[in-house]
């Protein structure tokens, strides 16, 4: 049995016990007229995986980046690692040092070199020095494999490594949390795996992970957790054997049948 | 009694040239600290500065320049302030050059895809940071080209303000014309040399702008 506080892979519980990292409780956004996300409740657990499917459309991007307050949100509760998200400044940076965000479209800044992007806000919002901002910038690009790549500009990489420099980056802040938003849709077929890897290395460390994704061999060999979303509502959640062997729902079969057919 | 064109006259307008391109420098670096700030705040998320912004942009856009110096030469008057021609042209023409610069400058800014800013938030940077370390550096390199051909608008710009009686090169030229009164030759000399002035810079944003095209680094 292992410790509460590291969870082991594939499908074991998640630690229930352990602290709550996330909570969000009666979650409600709209873009004008329409709602995005209906009454969302979800509790994060500190070294849990959760892997978030869906439609597109379906509001589980615009749920991550609530999280984070990228997208705001209009009623409802947040709380991440004790700090409730309100309309203060104070509380969005606290809760920004703490989670780290990796995008689909990668969002590295074209204009500095590897290692200056995984320096930069180490530098700029912890205030640590220059050679300890260095350090830890390298010992991640070194765990992400690719330290050789350090003085180079984005523009200069693959897709995949560019990918994996974004993972080292939010790293560099030591985050309590990472959010995943469809981390590999932007990649050609043959980059996919090299990111999955790094991922799938973090959450072997024990990194607490939020993840949109399609990619349901990741979801079921990572994840503790998936849910599943619909026109803004979490229609069911599960471990991942019963999520895929038997899903509840209607709407999570049709779903699941569009993606696992072929 | 009238005199020749003769080369005292066309070294005088030569002289001239010094205070168009001092004036033209005075406008271009005022109006780029005042246009920073009218470009900041026409991208603010606050909505009264992107308010103010707008609407300054739109007055000095939607005036002609020399209506604009008139109102500060003789504004200046009105409110006690004895304003020479030289003052008044500077701050009349850092105001507009701020107006148009800001604009050409919000475009630049906004330019930065949604997803540098994302990227910067989520890290923790605020704004100020955000500003100077992410989305500034990446503005800057599409703002040269236009910026540099604007600055030809600017040395343009500065013979207005001949009319409220700075010596600059128009003005030399009137005052020779009205000695030679040979209009076609001298104003065609003013002509040339503004044109000198300028086709150089006008090249030289083209050039820009083709390298800052090309596929980056």
């Amino acid at each position: 049995m292992a410790l509460a506080t590291e969870p082991t892979r594939n499908g074991v519980a998640p630690p229930m016990s352990a602290d709550v990292v996330i909570r969000m409780e009666g979650v409600q956004k709209w873009y004008d007229q329409f709602q995005v996300l209906k009454d969302i409740d979800l509790e994060v657990h500190r070294g849990e995986r959760i892997v978030i499917c869906g439609p597109s459309g379906s509001g589980k991007s615009t749920l991550i980046r609530c999280i984070n307050q990228l997208e705001r949100h209009q009623k409802g509760r947040i709380t991440v690692n004790g700090v409730e998200l309100g309309p203060h400044h104070r509380q969005l940076d606290l809760v920004r040092r703490e989670v780290g965000m990796v995008f689909q479209s990668f969002n590295l800044f074209p204009h500095l070199t590897v290692l200056e992007n995984c320096m930069l806000a180490p530098l700029k919002v912890r205030g640590t020095t220059k050679a300890e901002a260095k350090a830890t910038a390298m010992r991640y690009l070194e765990r992400v494999r690719i330290p050789e790549q350090a003085d180079k500009y984005p523009g200069q990489l693959s897709g995949g490594q560019q990918q994996r420099v974004a993972i080292a980056r939010s790293l560099c802040m030591n985050p309590k949390v990472m959010l995943f938003d469809e981390p590999t849709s932007a990649l050609d077929p043959e980059m996919v795996k090299e990111v999955l890897d790094t991922m799938i290395g973090l959450a072997e460390d024990g990194m607490t992970m939020l993840c949109v994704t399609h990619e349901m061999g990741f979801a079921k060999s990572v994840a503790h957790r998936v849910i599943f979303m619909d026109r803004g509502e979490i229609v069911e959640q599960n471990t991942p054997e019963e999520f895929f062997s038997a899903p509840k729902s209607e709407r999570t079969r049709s779903f699941l049948g569009q993606i696992l057919a072929h | 009694m009238i005199r020749a064109f003769g080369y005292n006259e066309f070294l005088f307008l030569l002289s001239a040239v010094q205070w168009t391109l001092l004036l033209s420098v005075i406008a271009f670096i005022g109006g780029g600290i005042v246009g920073l700030f009218v470009a900041l705040g026409r991208t603010s998320d606050v909505k009264p500065l992107r308010l103010l912004a707008t609407g300054y942009i739109q007055l000095f856009q939607g005036t002609p320049l020399l209506m604009q110096l008139f109102l500060v030469f003789f504004g200046a008057t009105v409110v006690g302030i004895d304003m020479s021609p030289w003052v008044a042209a500077a701050v009349g023409l850092t105001l507009n050059t701020s107006a148009f610069l800001g604009e050409i400058w919000r475009g630049c800014i906004q330019s930065v895809p949604r997803g540098q800013w994302e990227a910067a938030s989520s890290l923790g940077l605020r704004y100020p940071g955000l500003m100077r370390y992410v989305i500034l550096p990446q503005a800057v390199k599409v703002a040269v080209p236009p910026t540099v051909g604007y600055l030809v608008q600017v040395i343009k710009g500065t013979s207005l303000a001949a009319i409220i009686g700075f010596v600059e090169l128009t003005r030399a030229g009137q005052i020779v014309n009205n000695a030679t009164f040979q209009p076609f030759l001298v104003f065609g000399i003013v002509a040339a040399i503004y044109f000198a002035l300028c086709w150089p810079l006008s090249l030289l944003s083209q050039r820009l702008e083709a390298r800052y095209a090309a596929p980056s680094r």
